[in-house]
């Protein structure tokens, strides 16, 4: 004979499972995912913030992340409610979320967001780069104001190299007689300035090891070990200075200069939008280089390096 | 661990997110198992080809799935029904063994005294057959439980957020602490989840302790 | 379903075939990658598998360790070698030695226990030497359960394998990754395809390999002596 109280323990704690994945399910996939700090949805404080909340996305690319949490800890203090979509991927994977107006406000890099729209983009200063891509976007989104800080895709060598075998420009590449292996996230085999551009431009053969860690700590392992010859890493990474690298000179301008500007869909007020670009208008080249060391180096989250640099601005 | 403590709400929402999309599926696969097991014991002309099938369903690859099956259902790849839906399938794909096993071991006599007793067929099920499965169901249930947890990890670099983003992030940014941390919380989960099965199953199948210890 | 078609077509094509890093390259690098790692695991598992279930002794810790193994979460260990080991095989071997122990241990184990009491107790009447008790009876009839678990070992690291190219080594993992990041459905549906069709195919050949497994005798006993 069953033990009645067995069985209602037994029914209780199904319920109470079923619960937990119940309200599971309705937490944190609905409100998109948080970086750290405030839960995702409602930060504002009152007062002049839009009724429906401003999504703010970021690349899967934890500089990426903190530029988009300087916007979002901002604009929180303008009292705007702000939803965080963080990771989601590389270009092909969110931007047809932007798209869609499923994000707001998305932190982007003006030449390599200019060549995937046209890849035939002739424009090779900020400024007319800017003016390319405000013309380039589809219906709903614009670009603005870009930033001075830049976040390019750059080869870079260990200075041994360089030395071994007298290379300052990426022209001086051909010189080289041995294969030449870049490492580099995956997508760099299809982009304008990997190894097609390459070899377009400076008549360089390279084949590609994709690591996935967007020029990252194995990238850099990589080529101080000599498993590579070259690296794509991000000009604002702290690396380069830290590991004595050097950064091959592009005088054929394959990579476009990369200025963070933020594109943003309709449902950004001018108001909106002037916050944000108050935060640009501070993010000059070393400060983008300062607040990825933190990262990096201090391994502090993106809200914590936001909110104390925020603050150092006088933007909170 | 300074790492650890500076990030707790990260490690938190990367824990529920890890939960929300676990749980769903090991319960999703068990409420599909039970009957599609019941179907390949009953029927024995369709016990081959459920077994066969499930197998065939576990040899598929998990990143592979959680790419196509996007197409199949007309989600996103993103998408969290995605990922419940995959890990489900796998869940399945292991415990329908399990059910099908269970109870093609319920012995017979107990059945018989069954429909002397009158009990009618579903009745029968609930009451005779499936209780007796139960440790071997259960046995499978706690080896779904843990492979689930571990495996919903992988979406983590299809931008799918659970414990395997503090895998993801901390490779970018070269922090041992946080892979290290996501590697122990992700076991623990897995291990505090199936001695919860283990207590749950005590409680609900007082007898099967019994038993062992009568046949050990 | 048109996307599964130009996926389908995407793997037909001969041109992609050839190449330092075409199909039949990335194919072979992965069955590779797999057959390594279950060998190595072999190596490892099946020894402690075969003691404990000779001796009896140490089941326990055994159970446990396969427990806590098979929680072990692939892309962590795999991430976490890499930053300490670098780019190359060595850190996806790693984590896929780890994956593929667990079944190997319990099924070395699990063969053993099941061969019948009744058989050794007849051999050791007949004065077999510890030995030979586990090298001409546990072992022949505990290898069709051991073929099971390298059969499971080897579907587990197929169906992981892909994270190779997550930190720079080979396998069909980098159409998949590539065609992820440049949201090449194609070329991501079509690995994908691929590995699938390469799991079945590995799956179906040790389901062969178990059957071969089985010692002459005890078939004969099952089925009966025919001619």
């Amino acid at each position: 004979m069953k033990n009645p109280t067995r069985r209602s323990a037994l029914a209780l704690a199904a319920v109470a499972a079923l619960t937990l994945t119940g309200c599971g399910s309705s937490d944190p996939l609905g409100g998109g995912d948080t970086a750290s700090g405030s839960p995702s949805g409602t930060g504002g404080m009152g007062g002049s913030g839009g009724a429906e909340p401003l999504v703010i996305g970021s690349q899967q690319y934890y500089s990426n992340e903190i530029i988009s949490e300087l916007y979002a800890q901002a604009l929180e203090a303008e009292g705007y409610t702000v939803q965080r979509e963080y990771q989601i991927g590389q270009r092909e994977v969110y931007l047809p979320e932007v798209e869609s107006g499923a994000i707001d406000v998305m932190p982007e890099y003006s030449g390599n967001l200019l060549q995937y729209y046209d890849a035939e983009a002739t424009a090779t200063s900020p400024t007319d780069i800017h003016a390319a891509l405000a013309e380039v976007l589809p219906e709903g989104l614009r670009p603005l104001e870009s930033a001075e800080a830049t976040d390019q895709d750059s080869y870079n060598v260990t200075r041994q190299f360089a030395e071994d075998h007298s290379l300052t420009s990426l022209a001086d590449l051909k010189s080289v007689d041995e294969p030449l292996k870049v490492a580099a996230n995956s997508e760099f085999e299809t982009r304008p300035y990997g190894p097609e551009g390459l070899k377009k431009a400076y008549g360089v053969d390279v084949t590609v090891v994709p690591v996935e860690d967007s020029g990252g700590p194995l990238t850099v392992k990589a080529l101080v070990d000599g498993d590579v010859q070259l690296a794509d890493i991000y000009s604002a990474d702290p690396s380069i200075e830290t590991k004595d690298l050097v950064t091959l000179e592009d005088p054929e301008n394959l990579i476009l200069p990369q200025n963070v500007t933020p594109i943003v869909s309709d449902a950004v007020d001018e108001a909106a939008a002037a916050v944000i670009e108050g935060v640009n208008a501070k993010l000059t080249a070393e400060e983008l280089i300062g607040l990825n060391r933190q990262s990096v180096e201090e391994q502090a989250s993106s809200a914590d390096i936001a909110k104390e640099w925020l603050a150092g601005q006088g933007l909170s | 661990m300074n790492w650890v403590l500076d990030n707790l709400p990260l490690i938190a929402d990367r824990t529920w997110a890890h939960l929300a999309t676990s749980l769903p599926a090991i319960l999703a696969a068990l409420l599909i198992s039970v009957p599609l097991g019941w179907v390949a014991h009953r029927y024995r002309a369709l016990n081959g080809p459920v077994l066969t099938g499930a197998g065939l369903m576990y040899a598929i690859p998990s990143l592979p799935l959680f790419i196509v099956l996007p197409a199949l259902i007309g989600t996103g790849v993103r998408d969290v029904v995605n990922v419940v839906v995959a890990l489900t399938l796998y869940g399945v794909a292991l415990l329908v063994r399990s059910v099908a096993d269970g109870l093609d071991g319920v012995p017979p006599e107990a059945r018989s005294a069954a429909v002397a007793l009158g009990y009618p067929p579903l009745r029968r099920f609930l009451t005779v057959d499936l209780p007796l499965a139960g440790p071997v169901v259960l046995s499978g249930l706690r080896v779904v439980a843990v492979s689930t947890v571990s495996l919903c990890t992988v979406g983590a670099v299809l931008g799918i957020p659970s414990l395997g983003m503090l895998f993801t992030d901390g490779f970018q940014r070269g922090i041992l602490a946080e892979i290290l941390t996501g590697i122990v919380l992700t076991v623990v989960l897995a291990l505090v989840l199936d001695r919860l099965l283990v207590v749950l199953g005590r409680l609900a199948m007082p007898w099967a302790r019994k038993t062992a210890e009568v046949g050990a | 379903m048109n996307q599964l078609w130009e996926a389908v077509l995407w793997c037909l094509d001969p041109a992609r075939w050839t190449g330092p890093s075409g199909i039949a390259a990335r194919l072979l690098e992965h069955l590779g990658y797999t057959l390594l790692a279950v060998l190595i695991a072999a190596a490892i598992a099946v020894p402690i598998g075969w003691w404990v279930g000779h001796t009896g002794k140490g089941r326990g810790a055994a159970v446990a360790v396969s427990g806590a193994a098979r929680a072990l979460p692939t892309l962590g260990v795999l991430t976490l070698a890499a930053l300490l080991l670098g780019i190359g095989l060595v850190a996806p071997m790693t984590a896929f030695v780890i994956l593929a122990i667990p079944s190997i241990l319990a099924a070395a184990y699990a063969g053993f226990e099941a061969v019948d009491r009744r058989v050794i107790d007849a051999a050791r009447a007949q004065g077999y030497t510890g030995a030979q008790v586990l090298w001409q009876i546990e072992v022949p009839l505990g290898l069709p359960v051991l073929v099971g678990g390298l059969r499971s070992a080897a579907l587990q690291v197929v169906a992981t394998a892909t994270l190779a190219a997550y930190v720079g080594a080979g396998g069909l993992g980098r159409y998949l990754f590539l065609g992820l990041k440049t949201q090449d459905y194609a070329m991501m549906l079509g690995s994908s395809l691929l590995v699938v069709v390469l799991a079945l195919v590995l799956d179906g050949a040790f389901a062969l390999a178990g059957r071969a497994a089985v010692p002459r005798g005890v078939t004969v006993a099952r089925r009966g002596v025919t001619a």
